[in-house]
């Protein structure tokens, strides 16, 4: 879900651009010049994953991940997250200018965050339990995303305030399709490379 | 359509009219187009933005019908979020649709926010989605971006196409076992060993990476060789473009204060 230009409220815009400056810088000083190819290489497949239908039922979806991305990124999730969205605003159109900032908050916070609640247990323990945390972060980074923008519309005037409900529902079957790949994706990660997670330096 | 199709933007259309003005000056106008267009509040500026938007789109030699229809998938999300507006704000009322009021304010502020939207994006897409990505990083080097964030951006460019077509032989060998999406937990499962595997894939090809890098003397620094210059063009270019912001503005101004 992208905001576009001219939706939100000044102060709504400046504030989400503050937080995200806040975010991008804390995410490069924790970001070692070594790591660069590696968050460049995962911001890319991110990029891509974004651009991945899935069908729900009648309809399809296209993928977010940001739970993802936060449990392999952490605060390196939020310039990672940051290009994603500046390289699908500047090429396709998608989102907005001056919204960078929020758009970037309402996607990345939600991954920092799911980093530190579910990265831990991830490490360790057996890969069937990462795969059910995976799935809890998966489905907590949306939920949360799906309450930031709401907050984010609730912020701009009440005569948003039915909007900012619908997208809480909207939010609901795809938090469960990022659920299901979250864990199923954690699962084969765990097994097949499990020094993705471990990479204590991002955090 | 195949996600490489969906990423063929990303190339440059080296036929575009200002491709010669200096990538900084671009990124800087465009930032302060959309600066503007977000703070005017007048229809007739809001029009009047959007056409020079739209001006720009043909002087960028964007094509005209696939750059509609970016603009009108983007419309459909603004649609739903702005078509409640003008039933939720309160005053003045002007139809009513199965008993629900609209309000000329509410569809006052939803034509203000679709014009906003589409006036930015589409100036965006003229201005910076005709250079290539790589030139985009090197000008915002150039205005002073962090390093790391430019090299990040580098990175991603470079490695999106790669993996891009990762992802197609991956999704073409799935089809090959006759995987065929669905909603059940089974295509669930297997999009998510997708996912997993492709972040697997794409981690181990960026510890060759910085392995080759390294042979090749990599210290943290990558050196952005290009340099730009402001020329006599460019400025004529921002200037006109500064008299053309100028004159949003004036239309703005003047409608307010009448």
């Amino acid at each position: 879900m992208h905001i576009v230009d001219g939706a939100l409220s000044n102060p709504v815009v400046i504030g989400g651009a503050v937080v995200a400056l806040g975010g991008i810088a804390m995410g490069l000083k924790r970001l070692p010049v070594e790591r660069i190819p590696a968050a460049g290489v995962l911001s890319a497949s991110f990029f891509i994953a974004s651009l991945i239908h899935v069908p729900i039922g009648p309809s399809s979806v296209h993928l977010i991940l940001n739970g993802m991305a936060g449990l392999v990124l952490g605060w390196a999730a939020f310039p990672a997250l940051f290009v994603a969205l500046l390289l699908q605003a500047v090429f396709f159109g998608f989102g907005g200018l001056t919204v960078l900032g929020v758009n970037t908050v309402l996607i990345a916070a939600p991954a920092v965050a799911v980093h530190f609640l579910c990265a831990p247990v991830i490490r360790k323990g057996p890969a069937r339990r990462a795969a059910v945390w995976g799935g809890v972060a998966g489905a907590a980074s949306l939920a949360m995303t799906g309450v930031l923008v709401a907050f984010a519309l609730a912020l701009t005037g009440d005569a948003f305030v039915p909007a900012a409900k619908l997208v809480l529902v909207a939010h609901a079957p795809v938090m469960v399709i990022e659920a299901l790949l979250t864990g199923a994706a954690v699962m084969l990660t765990r097994q097949v490379k499990p020094e993705l997670f471990m990479k204590e330096a991002w955090g | 359509m195949s996600i490489l199709a969906s990423l063929a933007p990303v190339r440059t259309m080296p036929q575009a009219r200002f491709g010669a003005v200096d990538p900084r000056a671009r990124v800087v106008l465009s930032v302060g187009f959309a600066l503007v267009t977000v703070g005017l509040s007048e229809l007739v500026a809001l029009f009047a933005a959007l056409a020079m938007a739209t001006g720009l789109m043909i002087m960028a030699h964007l094509p005209v019908g696939s750059t509609l229809r970016r603009m009108a998938a983007m419309d459909l999300f603004i649609f739903a979020l702005i078509a409640m507006l003008p039933f939720t704000t309160p005053g003045t009322p002007m139809f009513t649709i199965f008993g629900f009021e609209a309000s000329r304010e509410g569809l006052y502020h939803a034509v203000q926010i679709a014009l906003t939207a589409n006036a930015v994006a589409l100036a965006m897409l003229a201005l910076l989605g005709t250079m290539e990505a790589v030139t985009l990083g090197h000008a915002l080097h150039a205005l002073r971006c962090p390093e790391r964030l430019v090299q990040l951006m580098m990175f991603t460019v470079r490695y999106i196409e790669v993996l891009g077509e990762e992802y197609a032989r991956m999704r073409q060998a799935m089809r090959a076992r006759g995987f065929r999406p669905r909603s059940n937990w089974h295509s669930y499962r297997s999009y998510g060993y997708l996912v997993g595997m492709m972040l697997v894939r794409a981690i181990e090809r960026s510890e060759r990476i910085l392995g080759a890098m390294k042979c090749r003397g990599f210290t943290g620094r990558i050196p952005l060789l290009e340099r730009f210059e402001m020329r006599r063009r460019d400025w004529q270019f921002v200037a006109g473009f500064a008299v053309a912001l100028a004159v949003l503005v004036g239309i703005e101004v003047a409608n307010v204060f009448v």
